[in-house]
């Protein structure tokens, strides 16, 4: 590995100490990029079987696998979109004051109130969903589809439980809340500070000065954190598995008893009792989640990737 | 603010006590303002809640009062300020309620889970298993071994992969090769849990012929899937941040590349890799879903990795929830108190992660 530059370099001295731990070190290296790729073969052998499966080998009422999975895949998507429109703002809002609204000293213990958060087992916050969330809320749904049950997102008949999507959104929300704050916030902070000077030395105000320099210096930040909350959305398992009270429909309605399920919840159900090709079908099902959230967090690790290549300053 | 104040306006008529503060509201409005508003609304609340006899609602109140905070200081601020200090008292109040929102779930779900799991926070449910248990007693003994075996084994895997990796891409890495891993690491640290629980299940099937397999050590592999990329993240972080002069003076010695790595480099960077290795542990402590598909639950004590089927404590809270028996209070009880340890759990790897930080990170002593 320790090619030497041409001419006058001085070779040193071969070592078997050398040559066994920089060995060992590419081993390791190359054994990371096997695991990615033994994760897509083995699925992908162990799912071949759905792809031929028969009608009746489908629960439900789906003829072939993409029948079957297309209500998980819309689920698994809804479901995030919503967790992901609440989670935002009030991520971008945290960041925000996290790094420049709130008193320098506070700064770095709020930041650390906030990664809290992120140590809360997935299966806890499932648990507090059904048993603390959905019973609080469901009153507030009733009034929702009373008085706005025109509208079609809203459309009754209200769920008696609150076990809803919309429910499960706002937990999924609070879980992906840590992850783009603390990308959002280490990318507010790199913000060149001679921007941010020459911004309210012109006389702006706090806000159009984070106008002006932070929100644009962040763009690409904020895109590629949500993008990574998006993937941690898409394939949370517990929450939905334990919260939602599913059926296998495609709707947009947020507050019925009827609910799409999504990809990584129908598996946690449906594993510990599938056998036969059932195993097969649902490990097809993860291998359609696994290539979504794996186009997921490619697109965004390659917009922070570029970033890094033209801003020569951090 | 620190920001330049604006020009006062030229007061006409009224005589200005101080021309610095003119047509600006007073340094303390916003509190005052706030502290009306809350006032105001939980006194409608309640009297609702006297009229109707129903209960005061006080998280509607309070958050009634800060919605009108925000329009009230924005119109205070306009009237007496300008458009434009008005905007940015508005953003204010918007970034710091977005904060005090999401503390609310977490004090919520702390409250609850202390609440809820104390009782059956006792020493019966750190000694005994559930075997034979049906209703009330029994506990999670069988389960706290196997977390602590399933953990600990991918623990052994994650850290010499993931350890020996890191020293790769900062030590030796170049080229392709290393941009590859470096970019494939992040990437993975993305792949949601279930999918590497099926990862395992998939890899023992296919291996033992058996499918309907489910053991211990297949958790191990499933965790150290989700684990190595993280223990990789850090232990760069951690390697780059050693000095360059401290590998150059070693190599000015005569000291081999790897003996300098062993001797030099790894001890400097020893507390922050250590901090990151526990904060891994406490990130696949808590994982559910990969352990429910390839190490399956059962309510006996299995010590044993490589056979049988072994439950692990968030797969506990699971069961204890999604099965309930004919006494369903004795199983919610039981699942908060496991919630309750595992929560204790990562709270304690997380500060031995910080006090090793603070113990054994390098002595700057001059």
């Amino acid at each position: 590995m320790t090619s030497a530059p041409p001419a006058s370099a001085i070779t040193a001295k071969p070592r078997p100490g050398d040559r066994v731990f920089s060995t060992a070190t590419v081993v390791a290296g190359t054994l990371i990029l096997v695991t990615l790729a033994a994760v897509a073969i083995f699925l992908l052998a162990q799912a071949l079987p759905a792809f031929t499966a028969e009608p009746d080998d489908f629960k439900g009422d789906a003829d072939n696998f993409w029948q079957y999975v297309g209500p998980l895949v819309f689920g698994t998507l809804w479901a995030a979109a919503l967790a992901l429109i609440m989670a935002i703002p009030i991520a971008l809002g945290i960041a925000l004051f996290i790094s420049h609204y709130a008193p320098r000293r506070l700064a770095q213990g709020l930041g650390y109130v906030i990664d809290l958060l992120a140590a809360v087992p997935s299966v806890v916050f499932g648990l507090w969903g059904i048993s603390v969330l959905a019973p609080a809320v469901q009153p507030f749904y009733t009034s929702l589809t009373e008085w706005f049950g025109w509208f079609p997102l809203f459309a009754g008949p209200v769920s008696g439980t609150g076990r809803t999507i919309l429910t499960v959104a706002v937990v999924l929300a609070v879980m992906v809340l840590p992850i783009i704050t603390a990308l959002c916030r280490e990318v507010f902070l790199q913000t060149p500070v001679l921007h941010e000077e020459a911004a309210l030395a012109l006389g702006a105000t706090r806000w159009e000065m984070i106008k002006l320099a932070v929100l644009p210096f962040g763009r690409p930040g904020i895109i590629s954190a949500s993008m990574l909350g998006l993937g941690r959305a898409l394939g949370e398992t517990m929450v939905v598995a334990m919260v939602l009270s599913p059926a296998s429909i495609i709707s947009f309605a947020l507050l019925q008893s009827q609910n799409p399920t999504t990809i990584a919840a129908n598996i946690a159900l449906n594993f510990p009792e599938a056998h036969g090709i059932g195993v097969n079908i649902l490990i097809a099902t993860g291998l359609i989640l696994f290539v979504i959230t794996l186009a997921v967090n490619m697109i965004a690790r390659y917009i922070v990737d570029r970033r890094k290549e033209f801003s020569g300053a951090n | 603010m620190s920001v330049v104040t604006s020009p006062p306006k030229s007061p006409v008529g009224t005589p200005v006590s101080n021309s610095l503060t003119a047509g600006k509201l007073p340094r303390y409005a916003s509190v005052y303002v706030l502290v009306a508003c809350i006032a105001v609304m939980s006194a409608i609340f309640a009297m609702v809640a006297i009229a109707g006899g129903t209960d005061f609602n006080i998280v509607a109140a309070v958050f009634l009062g800060v919605v009108a905070y925000v329009v009230v200081i924005w119109v205070l601020s306009r009237a007496v300020e300008g458009p434009r200090k008005a905007a940015d008292r508005f953003v204010t109040a918007l970034v710091a309620t977005a904060f005090t929102i999401a503390l609310l779930p977490l004090i919520s779900v702390a409250w609850t889970t202390l609440v809820n799991g104390l009782p059956r926070f006792d020493i019966q449910f750190f000694s005994e298993s559930m075997r034979n248990v049906v209703g009330p007693g029994g506990g999670a003994l069988h389960a706290i071994v196997g977390t602590l075996l399933v953990t600990g084994m991918a623990t052994l895997i994650s850290v010499p992969v993931g350890l020996l990796a890191a020293i790769y891409l900062v030590e030796y890495g170049r080229g392709r090769l290393k941009h590859g891993i470096t970019f494939f690491v992040d990437v993975m640290t993305g792949i949601p849990s279930i999918v590497a629980g099926l990862f395992a299940f998939a890899l023992f099937a296919l291996i033992t012929d058996d499918p309907g397999i489910r053991f211990g050590f297949g958790g191990s592999v499933a965790l150290s899937v989700l684990m190595i990329p993280v223990v990789v993240r850090s232990s760069e972080e951690m390697l780059k941040l050693v000095p360059n002069e401290l590998r150059e003076a070693s190599y000015a010695l005569g000291v081999p590349k790897w003996l300098t790595i062993l001797k030099v480099v790894l001890p400097t960077s020893i507390a922050g890799i250590i901090t990151g290795i526990m904060i891994s542990i406490a990130r696949v402590i808590g994982e559910t879903a990969p352990l429910l598909i390839i190490a399956g639950f059962t309510t006996s004590m299995n010590y044993n990795l490589f056979s049988e089927r072994m439950m692990t404590l968030p797969v506990f809270v699971y069961t204890q929830y999604a099965n309930q028996g004919a006494d369903a209070q004795a199983y919610i009880d039981r699942a908060w108190a496991g919630a309750l340890t595992l929560i204790l759990i990562v709270a304690l790897l997380n500060v031995i992660a910080r006090v090793v930080a603070k113990v054994f990170s390098p002595k700057t002593g001059r």
